[in-house]
This record gives structure tokens, C-alpha cells and sequence, in this order.
């Protein structure tokens, strides 16, 4: 009875929040709305003892995704009133998918009761009975070849996505860790001798030059490796 | 703990109470058993901080309420519930309020899969690993609506700064636990604990795991935004951070989830690295039999506050990471890591090295 009512509340819950996600004005609570969403159907998940299910689609969907949805969301000022200009013109074939996929649903339900008659409370597990051991001897035996398949495109994704990135442009500039770290105190500091009885025009000369150089120097490495701080202390090395 | 639970069972069914009502009541008690004393932790680790960190800084810390400054927290506590919660103008007055209960409610939420004993814990699920990471990875909603929805550019500075690092942490921190519940053979907490019992410390994760353990700690810091991570509050650069907008107790709600959150890291650390409840002492002959072996929820209690002091130790001792730093550790550094101790440990599971095979 508790579960039944429970059930009933969920999904109240999510499709309010369904119709939330393409009635809000504002995007930001579209994808809030959609966080809401996703959370419900994992507690209708959890009333059907798929607590791995559940729990991972909680955790990857509105752990990840959607914090990320909601990064891109929240820095992008989307203009919703400009995006529903071409309203009236987009109608007829939203109309047209719409009712196929209304169709669509309404066939498969349609032939899933026929052999189930009608749609009973399903049938509580044995204590004892492991969800997540479920699958994983499933995913590990049965589907194996399947499974890695789609870890490999997965993996294949996230690749293509680094590399992408990963392009150099001219006039981009990097940090490399290794060189900043590889740094000794020689290849930045240079102690200049002035002797004090040769006078004090020639030192100043020579010292001149000497900064012009590094400072020169000093150009070459901040745009090789970015660091000012350290390349002040060259340029100052000279007088 | 477990004779008080069976008292309170066997009254309410004395009085003809509903199967479901007397579960309702067990559970809301377990759950007050495990929050109250969790609030006051909380309370007493900003006393601690405190007067952890004026201890290394050779200050005296808070020193006039109370005894030695032991009512400190309570009159902090007292002045926040007094102040005005203000909400900015143009903000999003339901977005701005909802977001620090938000917090509020996932570091709370990851507490009732943790162990404190070997009787005692609110709920006993199989995906409880799983259930933690799930919990863990919602607390960064809070921060971020609390940086939208403050309508402030500093607020919202922080919150991206915030989620960003958190995202970032927790890959590193699930592959740790990826680590753990390979050697545990188990995704409930309780099973992780008991297949760390031993001779003394030596079957400990913390040792095979060593790498995992380091570097699921580190993420731990850096998943709560405590110092030296915590440029989401850079105090010169953005003032407090998603937070800056928030006074009263909304700032209030936000401060008890952070550091609740490094309390739930503390028992997370302890449970899964460090053995639990398991006592250092069982199996060390002389100690055979004395209440010192004895598995105890004082054992997580210590282990806890060890940790706890180390949170205040590196807030004390490192200065704060560079941003770039900070994200180059976390995805060029940790993630690699456990990576690879992932790959050595399948190794050693398999050819049956470890303590996990005996």
C-alpha cells in the first residue's frame, strides 16, 4: 500500500517537474527542473529494488551531467524570447514527431500488455537478492562483448574530446610545469662584478648593455614559459 | 545502543503500534542518535580549529565565553540565529534559500550508510559505497545556486571556482573508493570494515592501498574547500565566495555543511582506510581479552579526530594553491595515480597477493 502511494507520489513529482523542464521561461530552472526529474525516476527505481540503477543514475546523471549543463547554462546569456520567435513556423513538424512518438509509446505499451494482461505490482525480490550483483554477473558473462564495446567508444569520446582541445594556436600561451620546476637558480640570476675603481661610467655601460640583453632574455622566456615572476629578477640582475 | 533501540521497539509494539509506524520511530531515533551529537561535533570542531590553529600560531584563540572559551561555539551559533537573513535585490529568493539547505541536506544525507560499530548504522544497503559517492557528488548544487542565485559576480566567481574543483576531486576520489571496494570484495560499508580485521593494524587497507589512501585524503580536502584548496573562498581575491551574499543562519546552514562534510571525510577515511571500528590492539598478544581489542565506536571515534586535527594541521601549515595548481594536480597528477594503483591492484587480486587473499 506504502508503495504503491509512494509510486504514485513520485511520479506526480516527476512528471510536474517533466512539464517544468519546456514550460520555465528561464533555463537555469529548466535544468533544475530536469535534476528533479532525473532524482524521481531513481527513487522509482529504488521502488523496483534496482538500488544500483538508481543510485548510478543519481550519480552520473545529475552528479556529472547536469552540473555541467548547469555550468554552460548559467555563463551563456540565452535569450529565450529570441529562440521562440520562429514559434508558429516550427509547429506543424513538432506536431508531426510528436505524434510519433505519442504513437510510438502508445504501441509498445500496447503490445507489452498484451502478454503481461495487465500491468501487476511486481513480485518483491528475496532478502538476500543483490541488485548490483545482478548486473555486474550479467554485464561480466552474458554481455561482455557488448559491454567493453561501449567502454571502448566511451573511452574513444573522451579522447576525441581532449584532443580536440588540445590544438595549438600561434600566440597561445602554455605553462610548462616541467620547465618551471626544472628552474635552478643559475639560469635566472646573474651576479654582475663592478669594480669600483675602473669608474663608474664604463660599469654603467657595461651594466647597461648587460640588463638590455636580459631583458631581451627575459622576453624569449616569458613567452616561452609564462613566468613573470621570476623574469623580473633577471632584468634586475643587471644593475 | 543496540538494548536502547530494542527498548524503544518493544514499547512502541507493546502499545499495538503498526508494523511500519514502529520502523518510522526506530529509524527517526537512530537518525537523531546519529545527528545530534554529529551538530554538536560540528560546533566543537570550530572551537577546536580555533584554538588548534592560535595553538600552532602561538595565539591563545577564543578565550572569554565560558570556561577557557568552551561556550564559544554556542554564542557564535546564538549570533546567527539572531541576525536578519537578507536576500539581495534581483536575487532569486527561493533558488537563494533553497541552496544552503541543499548543502545542508547532502552532508547530512551520506551519513546513514557509515558504521560506527559493529551493531550500529541507520541503514545497512549493499550500494552503500556507491550511495556515498551519489550523496557526495549532489553537495555541489548547493554551492552553485548559491553563487546564481545571490545575482552577485563574486558569488558566482566562487561557485564556478567551487563546482569546477569539486567535479574535478571527485573522479579522483571514486577511483580511490574504486580501489577499496575492489580489496573489500564488497559495497557495503560494513563488509569493507570487517574484511580489514586482523592481527592488529596489519590488514588495514591503508597499506596496500597506500597510494589510494593519500590520495583519496588530499581530494577529501579539496572535495570540502578546506584550506589549502579553498581559493572558493579566497578571502583577497572574491571576499567569502558563493557564499558572500548569505548572513544569518542561511551563512550559518552553509558553515555547519562544510564542516559536517569534513567530519563525514574524517569517518569516510576512517572506515574505509583505517579499519573502523577495529581496534589497533586485537590480536597483539597481552592484549588478548582486555577491552583494548575490542572493536568500538571510540576506535572510529580517535581515528576521526586524528584526521580532523590533520584538516586544522594543513589549514595552519600550507599556504593556498594557485588555481592552475590546483587543477593540475587533481586531473594530471591523482587521476593517473589511482589509475595505475587500480591497474597494480587488479594485478595483485588476481595472482592472489595482498592481505585480502589469506
Amino acid at each position: 500500500m506504502i508503495t504503491s502511494l509512494l509510486f504514485y507520489a513520485f511520479s506526480l513529482i516527476l512528471v510536474l517537474s517533466a512539464l517544468g523542464v519546456i514550460t520555465s521561461r528561464n533555463p537555469v530552472h529548466s535544468a533544475l527542473f530536469l535534476v528533479l526529474a532525473f532524482v524521481q525516476s531513481a527513487m522509482l527505481w529504488l521502488l523496483l529494488e534496482a538500488e544500483f540503477l538508481a543510485v548510478v543514475l543519481v550519480l552520473v546523471y545529475v552528479g556529472a551531467v547536469m552540473v555541467l549543463f548547469l555550468f554552460v547554462v548559467m555563463m551563456l546569456d540565452i535569450n529565450v524570447e529570441e529562440l521562440r520567435t520562429g514559434f508558429t513556423r516550427y509547429v506543424p513538424i513538432g506536431a508531426a514527431v510528436a505524434f510519433v512518438v505519442v504513437l510510438e509509446i502508445g504501441h509498445v505499451i500496447w503490445f507489452r500488455s498484451q502478454d503481461v494482461l495487465a500491468v501487476a505490482t511486481p513480485e518483491p525480490y528475496p532478502a538476500g537478492y543483490s541488485n548490483t550483483q545482478a548486473l555486474g554477473s550479467v554485464l561480466y558473462t552474458e554481455h561482455v562483448y557488448a559491454f567493453e564495446l561501449a567502454a571502448m567508444i566511451l573511452l574513444l569520446a573522451i579522447v576525441a574530446a581532449i584532443t580536440l582541445t588540445m590544438r595549438r594556436r600561434p600566440g597561445l600561451k602554455v605553462q610548462n610545469i616541467a620547465r618551471q620546476v626544472a628552474v635552478r637558480r643559475e639560469d635566472r640570476v646573474r651576479l654582475v662584478k663592478v669594480d669600483p675603481a675602473s669608474g663608474a661610467a664604463s660599469s654603467e655601460k657595461e651594466s647597461r648593455s648587460a640588463s638590455n640583453k636580459s631583458l631581451s632574455e627575459s622576453k624569449k622566456t616569458r613567452s616561452a614559459s609564462n613566468e613573470s615572476g621570476t623574469a623580473a629578477q633577471d632584468s634586475s640582475a643587471g644593475e | 545502543m543496540t538494548e536502547l533501540l530494542a527498548l524503544i521497539e518493544s514499547l512502541l509494539s507493546f502499545f499495538g503500534l503498526p508494523a511500519w509506524m514502529v520502523y518510522v520511530a526506530l529509524t527517526s531515533t537512530k537518525i537523531a542518535i546519529v545527528l545530534l551529537p554529529l551538530i554538536l561535533a560540528v560546533a566543537y570542531s570550530t572551537y577546536a580549529e580555533r584554538k588548534i590553529i592560535g595553538f600552532i600560531q602561538n595565539r591563545i584563540g577564543p578565550h572569554r565565553v565560558g570556561w577557557r572559551g568552551v561556550l564559544q561555539p554556542f554564542a557564535d551559533v546564538i549570533k546567527m540565529l539572531l541576525k536578519e537573513v537578507i536576500v539581495p535585490a534581483n536575487a532569486n529568493w527561493l533558488l537563494f534559500l533553497l541552496a544552503p539547505v541543499l548543502s545542508l541536506l547532502t552532508a547530512f544525507a551520506a551519513w546513514a550508510v557509515i558504521p560506527f560499530d559493529p551493531s550500529f548504522v541507520i541503514a545497512d544497503i549493499d550500494a552503500g559505497l556507491l550511495y556515498v559517492l551519489a550523496v557526495t557528488s549532489l553537495g555541489v548544487y548547493g554551492v552553485i545556486l548559491a553563487g546564481w542565485a545571490s545575482n552577485s559576480k563574486y558569488a558566482f566567481l566562487g561557485a564556478m571556482r567551487s563546482a569546477a574543483q569539486i567535479v574535478a576531486y571527485e573522479i579522483a576520489m571514486g577511483f580511490a573508493l574504486v580501489g577499496v571496494l575492489m580489496a573489500g570484495g564488497s559495497l557495503n560499508m560494513g563488509q569493507i570494515v570487517e574484511a580489514q580485521a586482523g592481527t592488529s593494524i596489519s590488514r588495514w587497507f591503508v597499506w596496500p592501498l597506500l597510494p589510494l589512501f593519500v590520495v583519496y585524503f588530499i581530494s577529501g580536502v579539496a572535495e570540502t574547500n578546506r584550506a589549502p584548496f579553498d581559493v572558493a573562498e579566497g578571502e583577497s581575491e572574491i571576499v567569502a565566495g558563493f557564499h558572500v551574499e548569505y548572513g544569518g543562519i542561511a551563512f550559518g546552514l552553509f558553515f555547519l555543511a562544510e564542516y559536517a562534510n569534513m567530519i563525514l571525510i574524517t569517518a569516510l577515511t576512517s572506515v574505509l582506510f583505517m579499519g573502523g571500528w577495529l581496534s589497533p590492539f586485537a590480536g597483539v598478544p597481552g592484549f588478548a581479552g582486555t577491552f583494548l581489542a575490542e572493536p568500538h565506536f571510540a576506535w572510529l571515534a580517535m581515528k576521526m579526530a586524528f584526521f580532523g586535527f590533520c584538516f586544522l594541521w594543513f589549514r595552519a601549515t600550507f599556504p593556498r594553491y594557485r588555481y592552475d595548481q590546483i587543477m593540475r594536480l587533481g586531473w594530471k597528477v591523482f587521476i593517473p595515480v589511482t589509475i595505475v594503483w587500480i591497474a597494480v591492484e587488479g594485478v595483485m587480486v588476481v595472482a592472489q597477493v595482498g592481505p585480502w587473499s589469506a
